[in-house]
């Protein structure tokens, strides 16, 4: 199967040469996927997929394209290959857009990610539909439950990408994840939710399905009585499994793409602070058993760590090579990988009893970023934090400010991140911070 | 070949009535009460401006044919790729798992559908090469580089696509639709005295190249170098709760959010919408009535056929403040006894369908756009903006208003930016106050999510006062 993806990225490679390129990059993927869906006793939904596809990059005369298909048949492909090299000649040429500098794909570390859970193919289907039940059991154990659906789903992915000036690679993993969604009934209307999902490449070291299923019922009734919350700025603490989308927006500013193109918050501030002392963030992507591990990136260039922000100061940014380019700026990797912010000393109470009162946000809804200004405004669930407890759940409530200077108020960290997530971040506490309700 | 001709579709997708009904019957081989076969080849095309040069093309092609068989409210499905007979009978039995016994029996040959032909072009994409979109995306930037010198970057960016479906079902009709779809996006990033802003328009429909003429793609650069420079004079408003007037047009983005989605029958079927028990109640003042239509001409929501080969329609969510109807798909309508009204959608071949929203607007009013801001004391106007979601059981939803204005003693007094609102559907439409008579699709290209599956929507809007919402502001 490695060696029949990686020929037919070779033969594509090929065919895109004979048709006048001057470069080109090939990938196939393929994959499979098999997903239960379980409610009312019953299976709702079984859906079983098996799936191939080609994307090829191409460069000719200077100037550049890109192009996917899931029609492999030999003769299409070539044809499909030779129109995508004519139309290619239509466009205007770049001068930064070229194929990877071999020497950027040296160097690859000789890790065994271990991105494979070889024991997902042996799970029966029984055995599947049982942890599906476990689940909702678990979580309709109350007398206000309306519905709970839970589900079990798995796959796995081989990719082989191959270039023309001398890469070839193979990525390959499994993901399984399961979960469960709850609603409940409150007063007439009302329908408060809920949901937990865990999920990685390996099933061993995630909670048992049905720990799953009472964690959402546990968190749907956590919702009822939940009323708007009062305007005013106060400490925001943000969960375990919340921070990591504020982490992501100061993440994704710091492209080269976001700052060639001047829409970044955060350009021009390297070997600045771009937060409180208290924020450290360093970019693995050679953890074992990483769900966003890899050892070389979409363009080939070797996979290293990366400390990203060290006790608040910005040290790198995500250099891909076209807008490296354009920046005059070295390549380091396009995109993130698995990310870990550095820890406190203290869990999530010590934090509360700390802070004393605030927020504690439990989820965001909606709401966006400006990532060329850093104004930000979140809708927000969670609770009132009182006397260093979680108080009556809040909802309705939306807080907004700047990233920049929100991070600047980040006091403290927590030691808490989800062993099993890609992107570590434990609770956050940040001080006198915007929000709106009442 | 022709757009309606069920043959010029099955020798497009190389299968005949034989093939489908052999893959039929292997979907019902175990019992089913429902299958479906979903055929279908997408064809897309983006090109893009950036930096002054037109530097990257892309294209792509995905096909393959879904295959679900139903029992009761349960779904098996699967889908293959390749479209010969062995992996497409393999794909049936796969999905047929689902089923234990019993069932119907499979149906004798299919019956080709009407269409009411929402969306003819005169020149498919397939048609079209890239030459002839160049000319726009160079016209579109030198005309928004041209209109303040304090633009710093320009992006245009193009995109088409070209889906044709054929969708045979166990009660043994066959339906075909060619579905095209176009999108102009143009963004500016500008500078001012150390200030730096950005912001973007576009304009989207099941439209063919000649929809995009120099008026309207000048339109949109206009929009988007406006909204850009608004921005620098922009405040946020007020923290907490206050009058918020939605413009004419996008606005739409608030019934989407606040009524549509709870509006989807399968949420109202397992009783996890907010909406479950309100059917035939009065949810709303009598001058609102909403709207859910898969039948304006071109919008992006336009629907000849729904993804499970129903016919499709304009139902009446809301008639007088009355709520009026559910959007269903097929298990929802067999599961209420009503007749489907053709909301059953998917993303692509590898999903099932669910019921989903179309084209969502509300009907006009009588009030006019100036009367309602005078009513307003102190409060914001919502004009453009980028994204919404909701929790459909508790009924919170929000939508984030990129471009707006600040209301003061009943006048416009500035412009305001990058805020988000957050309310609760059912009361937000209660405290519908004021509707205007200036109903407006919004012409851009809006995108719902729902479990993963993207599918294109429209909505409209007339400029309406909504007495109460959670403004996400600053405290000066």
């Amino acid at each position: 199967m490695r060696e029949q993806l990686l020929q037919q990225a070779r033969d594509a490679v090929k065919a895109a040469l004979d048709a006048g390129a001057d470069d080109a990059s090939a990938s196939v993927s393929s994959g499979r996927a098999l997903e239960f869906k379980w409610r009312d006793e019953k299976l709702e939904k079984v859906q079983e997929d098996t799936t191939r596809s080609l994307g090829i990059a191409l460069y000719v005369d200077g100037r550049f394209s890109a192009h996917s298909t899931n029609d492999l048949d030999p003769a299409r492909l070539q044809h499909f290959v030779s129109d995508a090299v004519q139309l290619t000649r239509a466009l205007e040429p770049d001068e930064y857009r070229q194929m990877t500098p071999p020497e950027l794909y040296e160097g690859q570390a000789q890790v065994d990610l271990d991105l494979v859970d070889s024991t997902l193919a042996e799970v029966s289907r029984e055995q599947r539909i049982q942890w599906c039940r476990d689940m909702e059991v678990a979580s309709r154990d109350h007398a206000d439950v309306v519905s709970a659906t839970t589900g079990f789903a798995d796959s796995y992915g081989l990719s082989a990408i191959c270039m023309s000036n001398g890469f070839e690679g193979l990525h390959e993993g499994t993901s399984v994840a399961w979960g469960s969604e709850v609603t409940l009934r409150e007063g007439e209307n009302r329908r408060p939710e809920a949901w937990w999902w865990v999920g990685g490449n390996h099933r061993e070291g995630l909670p048992e399905p049905e720990e799953v299923g009472r964690e959402a019922l546990r968190r749907g009734l956590a919702r009822l009585g939940s009323s708007r919350g009062p305007s005013k700025r106060t400490v925001m603490v943000v969960d375990r499994e919340n921070g990591s989308s504020l982490v992501g927006r100061v993440l994704s500013a710091l492209t080269a793409g976001a700052i060639q193109q001047k829409r970044s918050f955060l350009a021009d501030k390297l070997g600045e602070a771009i937060s409180s002392s208290v924020l450290s963030v360093r970019d693995d992507p050679l953890r074992p058993r990483g769900s966003s591990s890899r050892l070389f990136d979409g363009e080939g260039i070797a996979a290293r760590p990366m400390q990203i922000i060290e006790d608040g100061v910005l040290k790198s940014y995500y250099v891909d090579t076209y807008y490296g380019r354009k920046l005059g700026m070295a390549p380091t990797t396009g995109s993130s990988s698995n990310i870990l912010v550095g820890l406190g000393d203290k869990d999530c109470d010590a934090l509360l009893d700390e802070v004393g009162e605030g927020i504690y946000v439990t989820s965001w809804l909606g709401g966006n970023a400006n990532s060329t200004t850093g104004d930000f405004s979140f809708g927000v669930r969670g609770h009132l934090i009182e006397a260093g407890k979680l108080a009556a759940p809040v909802e309705e409530m939306n807080v907004s400010g700047n990233l920049l200077d929100l991070f600047s108020r980040l006091v403290m960290v927590g030691n808490d991140p989800v062993p099993w997530s890609s992107f570590k971040v434990p609770t956050l506490v940040f001080e006198d911070v915007q929000f709106s309700g009442s | 070949m022709s757009d309606q001709d069920p043959q010029s579709y099955y020798s497009w997708f190389g299968v005949d009535d034989a093939l489908c009904g052999r893959v039929m019957a292997a979907a019902m081989d175990r019992g089913a009460d429902y299958a479906d076969l979903y055929f279908q080849h997408t064809r897309g095309n983006s090109v893009l401006l950036e930096d002054g040069i037109i530097s990257r093309a892309t294209s792509h092609v995905d096909r393959g044919v879904g295959i679900r068989v139903v029992v009761g409210d349960q779904t098996g499905y699967a889908y293959s790729e390749a479209l010969e007979a062995g992996p497409m009978i393999e794909a049936a039995r796969t999905a047929a798992s689902i089923a234990a016994a019993g069932g119907k029996a499979p149906p004798q040959g299919f019956q080709a559908t009407e269409s009411p032909g929402l969306y003819p072009l005169a020149e498919g994409w397939d048609e079209v090469s890239v030459d002839s979109k160049l000319p726009l995306l160079r016209q579109a930037e030198s005309l928004a580089r041209s209109l303040d010198s304090s633009v710093e970057k320009v992006t245009v960016a193009w995109a088409d696509g070209d889906s044709r479906v054929l969708i045979c079902t166990s009660d043994g009709t066959l339906s075909v639709d060619r579905r095209p779809m176009a999108r102009m996006f143009c963004s500016i990033v500008a500078s001012k005295g150390g200030d730096r802003q950005a912001n973007s328009a576009n304009i989207a429909g099941r439209r063919g190249l000649d929809w995009f003429t120099e008026d309207r793609v000048a339109d949109m650069c206009r929009d988007a170098v406006d909204r850009t420079m608004l921005l620098f004079e922009a405040r946020r408003p007020p923290a907490g709760q206050m009058p918020v007037v939605l413009a004419a047009g996008a606005s739409g983005i608030l019934l989407h959010e606040a009524v549509g989605h709870g509006m989807e029958a399968d949420f109202n079927r397992k009783g996890t919408s907010i909406y479950s028990n309100m059917m035939n109640e009065k949810v709303a003042p009598e001058s609102v009535t909403i709207v859910d239509s898969a039948m304006h001409p071109h919008e992006r929501g336009a629907l000849n056929v729904d993804d499970e080969g129903n016919s499709t329609e304009r139902t009446v969510l809301v008639e007088n403040g009355v709520m009026r109807s559910y959007l269903h798909d097929r298990i929802s309508a067999k599961h209420y006894g009503v007749k489907a009204t053709g909301s059953g959608r998917r993303e692509s071949f590898r999903c099932p369908p669910m019921p989903r929203m179309r084209c969502t607007y509300m009907e006009s009013g009588e009030s006019s756009r100036e009367e309602i801001i005078a009513q307003v004391k102190n409060g914001i106007v919502a004009e453009t903006f980028t994204n919404g979601q909701v929790q459909i059981g508790a009924g919170d939803f929000t939508f984030y208003i990129k471009n707006g204005w600040l209301i003061e003693d009943g006048r416009i007094t500035a412009p305001i930016k990058d805020v988000n609102i957050i309310g609760n559907g059912p009361e937000a439409i209660r405290n519908i106050t004021m509707v205007a008579n200036d109903m407006q699709l919004d012409s851009g290209g809006w995108t719902c999510g729902k479990e993963g599956q993207r599918v294109p929507v429209s909505q409209g809007m007339p400029t309406v006062l909504v007495s109460q919402m959670t403004v996400g502001g600053e405290d000066a």
